[in-house]
C-alpha cells in the first residue's frame, strides 16, 4: 500500500512536470523544423528532418543581433543603476535617523502595491515632456525607479542585520559613512545584492510594454518587442519566431538555473519574514 | 514581477503598522517637536541627504508624481498636443466608462479571469507543493522545473500558447480531438470569445502554478514535523492532517497568495494583447488592454486614465480587505 502511494505520487509529479514542459518542448521542436508553408500534422515532438536553419535565419534577419545587443545593454545598465540607487537608499533607511523616516518608508511601500501599469499614461506624458521618448534614458529612469521601492525594502532588512560594532570600528579608525558603505555594508551584503541584481537584470530583459510605448525607432528596439513584431511580420513562420524566442530565453534560463540559490533565498526570505 | 509580489506580505503588515501610527498622529507630533527643537535634526538631514535623496527623488518623480498626475488626467478631456489646453470635464470619463458596453465587457473578462485563474493557481500550486514536500527524489529538480514558466517572459509564453491553441491542427485541437476524442471537430480557439478566454486563462494558470508552489513550499517547510507525529499517534489520516494542521498553520500564507494573485489577475494584459488583440470585436478585452487601446490607439488619455483608476480603486479595495484579514490572529 505504501509503495503504491509513493508510485502514485511520482506519477502525479511527472504528470505536472509534463504539463509544465510540453509547451516548451513543442516550441523547441517547431524551432528545429525545416520550414515549409505547411505546419506538420500530426504535431510531432521530434522533427523528421531537424535543422538549425531557423536559428541561423533568425539570428541574421531583421537586426536581430542588434536587438539582442540592445537588450543586453538595457538590462545591464538597469541592473547597475538599480544596485547603486537601491543600496544607497536602503543604507539611508537602515543606519540614519531623520525626520519622518518611517512615514517616507511607508509611502514607498504603499506605491509598491499600485501596479505600474496604472500610471502608464501620465508616465508617457512626463517622459514626453522631458524629451526622453525614443531614448534608453527614458527606459532606465522608469525601470530603476520601479525597482528602488521593493529593493530598498529588501536591502534595508539585510543591512540592519549587519552588526553595528563592525561599523564602529571603522569610525574609530577615522572612516566616515562612505567608507562604511563601501567597505562594510556592500561586501557583507553580497547575497542580497546578487538577488536584486538578478531580478533587475531579468526584469529589464523581459520588459515589454513600456519599451513598446516609448521606443519608436526601429534601431532601439529590445528583444521582447522584436519578437512580438517578428510574430506580426512572419505570422506563419512559427519555426523562425520560436528560434528567435529560444535565443532570447537562453540567458534567462541560464541565469535562473545557475543562480537558483539566490532566487530561492530571496523568495524564501520575502515569503517567511514578518 | 512574481518576486516583487512576493515581498508584499511583509510589506502589507509593515504598512498596517505604519498607517496605524500615522492615524494616531504620532508621526506628526514627533515631526513638529523635532523640526523646531534642534539643530541636530538639520545636521542629520544634511548627513543622510547624499544617501537618501537620489533614490527618493527618482521615486517621487517617476512613481508618486505620475500617480497623482494620472488621477488629474482622468478628470480632463486631455489634449496630447503640446501647448494646447485640456478641458476639465469632471466625472464625464468615469460616467462614460460605466456606460461603455466594451468597458463593462473588459471588466467582466478581467473579473472572470481572476475567478478562474486564482483558484486554479492556488489549488494546483498547493497540490504541487504538497507533492514536492513529501520526501521524494529530485525535489530540487522538480521545483526548478515547475518554476521555469514563471521566469519565462510573458511575450514568449503568449506566443507559444497562441501556437498551441491554433485553429485546425494545433496541438490542443490534436490532443482533444484525435487522441482523447473529447471534441467532435477542431475548434477555432482564438476566434471565438469564450474559447479564447479559455486559452488565455489556461496560460494564466500554467504560468502561475510555480510561483504559488514555491511560496506554499516555504510555508510547509516551516511547520514542525512533531505536530504530524503527534497527530499520527492519535490516528489522524493524511487528509485530516491537511485540514486540521497544515491549512490552519499556513493560513496567513494562503491569504497572502490569494490576494497577490487577485491583484496580479487584474494586471492581465500581455497574453490578451498578443493572443487575441482583444478580438473578436473587442469581446476578449481586459481592463488594461482596453485602457491601452483607448490611450495609444485613439489617444484618448483622459478616458484611458479613468479606466486605469477604476482598476486602481478595485485593487485598493481588495488590498484593504486583505489588511483586515491578515491582522486577524490565527486560531487553533
Amino acid at each position: 500500500m505504501k509503495i503504491f502511494g509513493k508510485f502514485l505520487l511520482y506519477i502525479m509529479i511527472i504528470f505536472v512536470a509534463l504539463i509544465t514542459v510540453i509547451p516548451f518542448i513543442y516550441m523547441i521542436a517547431t524551432a528545429f523544423e525545416t520550414f515549409t508553408y505547411v505546419i506538420p500534422f500530426p504535431p510531432r515532438i521530434i522533427p523528421t528532418d531537424p535543422t538549425l536553419q531557423n536559428f541561423i535565419d533568425a539570428w541574421k534577419s531583421n537586426n536581430f543581433q542588434l536587438y539582442f545587443k540592445n537588450s543586453l545593454i538595457v538590462a545591464t545598465i538597469t541592473m547597475i543603476l538599480s544596485l547603486f540607487f537601491s543600496s544607497l537608499t536602503a543604507y539611508a533607511f537602515a543606519r540614519f535617523e531623520f525626520p519622518a523616516k518611517e512615514f517616507i518608508f511607508g509611502v514607498m511601500l504603499f506605491t509598491m502595491m499600485v501596479p505600474g501599469m496604472i500610471s502608464l499614461i501620465p508616465l508617457f506624458t512626463l517622459v514626453k515632456s522631458l524629451n526622453l521618448l525614443n531614448t534608453y534614458t527614458g527606459l532606465y529612469l522608469v525601470y530603476v525607479s520601479g525597482n528602488i521601492t521593493f529593493q530598498t525594502f529588501l536591502l534595508r532588512g539585510f543591512f540592519e542585520e549587519i552588526p553595528q560594532e563592525l561599523e564602529d570600528s571603522v569610525y574609530i579608525d577615522g572612516g566616515n559613512r562612505w567608507t562604511v558603505y563601501r567597505h562594510i555594508i556592500l561586501p557583507l551584503s553580497k547575497p542580497a545584492l546578487a538577488t536584486i541584481a538578478i531580478f533587475s537584470f531579468l526584469g529589464a530583459w523581459d520588459e515589454f510594454f513600456w519599451a513598446l510605448i516609448i521606443l519608436k525607432d526601429q534601431k532601439l528596439r529590445t528583444l521582447p518587442i522584436a519578437i512580438a513584431l517578428f510574430h506580426g511580420q512572419f505570422a506563419t513562420k512559427w519555426g523562425l519566431i520560436f528560434a528567435a524566442s529560444l535565443i532570447a530565453i537562453i540567458p534567462v534560463i541560464t541565469i535562473f538555473v545557475s543562480f537558483q540559490k539566490y532566487f530561492v533565498r530571496g523568495l524564501m526570505k520575502g515569503a517567511l519574514k514578518g | 514581477m512574481g518576486v516583487t509580489l512576493l515581498l508584499f506580505k511583509s510589506i502589507i503588515q509593515k504598512l498596517c503598522r505604519k498607517l496605524k501610527t500615522v492615524i494616531k498622529g504620532r508621526i506628526f507630533i514627533q515631526k513638529k517637536s523635532n523640526l523646531f527643537n534642534s539643530r541636530k535634526r538639520i545636521k542629520e538631514i544634511l548627513q543622510v541627504a547624499p544617501f537618501l535623496f537620489p533614490g527618493l527623488i527618482l521615486v517621487t518623480i517617476f512613481i508618486i508624481y505620475p500617480l497623482m498626475k494620472g488621477f488629474q488626467i482622468s478628470f480632463y478631456d486631455w489634449n496630447i498636443m503640446p501647448g494646447q489646453s485640456s478641458e476639465f470635464i469632471g466625472f464625464v470619463n468615469y460616467k462614460r466608462a460605466f456606460n461603455d458596453e466594451f468597458a463593462r465587457m473588459a471588466l467582466r473578462n478581467t473579473v472572470l479571469y481572476g475567478l478562474v485563474t486564482v483558484p486554479g493557481q492556488i489549488i494546483l500550486g498547493m497540490m504541487t507543493a504538497l507533492m514536492i514536500n513529501a520526501r521524494i527524489r529530485g525535489r530540487i529538480f522538480f521545483r526548478t522545473l515547475y518554476y521555469i514558466p514563471v521566469v519565462t517572459s510573458w511575450v514568449i509564453v503568449a506566443l507559444v500558447f497562441k501556437y498551441l491553441f491554433r485553429s485546425g491542427g494545433g496541438v490542443i485541437n490534436y490532443i482533444l480531438k484525435d487522441i482523447l476524442h473529447f471534441i467532435p471537430e477542431y475548434v477555432d480557439w482564438l476566434q471565438n470569445t469564450w474559447s479564447a478566454m479559455v486559452a488565455i486563462m489556461s496560460l494564466g494558470i500554467w504560468k502561475g502554478i510555480g510561483w504559488s508552489m514555491v511560496i506554499f513550499l516555504a510555508a510547509l517547510q516551516s511547520i514542525p514535523a512533531e505536530l504530524y507525529e503527534a497527530a499520527s499517534i492519535d490516528g489522524a489520516t493524511k487528509i485530516q492532517n491537511f485540514f486540521h494542521i497544515t491549512l490552519p498553520l499556513i493560513r496567513p500564507t494562503v491569504v497572502f497568495v490569494l490576494v497577490m494573485l487577485i491583484i496580479g489577475s487584474f494586471n492581465v494584459f500581455i497574453s490578451v494583447f498578443l493572443m487575441t488583440g482583444g478580438g473578436p470585436m473587442n469581446t476578449t478585452q481586459v481592463m488594461l488592454s482596453y485602457m491601452y487601446k483607448q490611450a495609444f490607439s485613439y489617444f484618448d488619455f483622459g478616458y484611458g486614465s479613468a479606466i486605469s483608476f477604476i482598476l486602481a480603486g478595485i485593487i485598493l479595495f481588495i488590498t484593504l480587505i486583505q489588511m483586515k484579514l491578515l491582522r486577524q490572529k490565527v486560531q487553533y
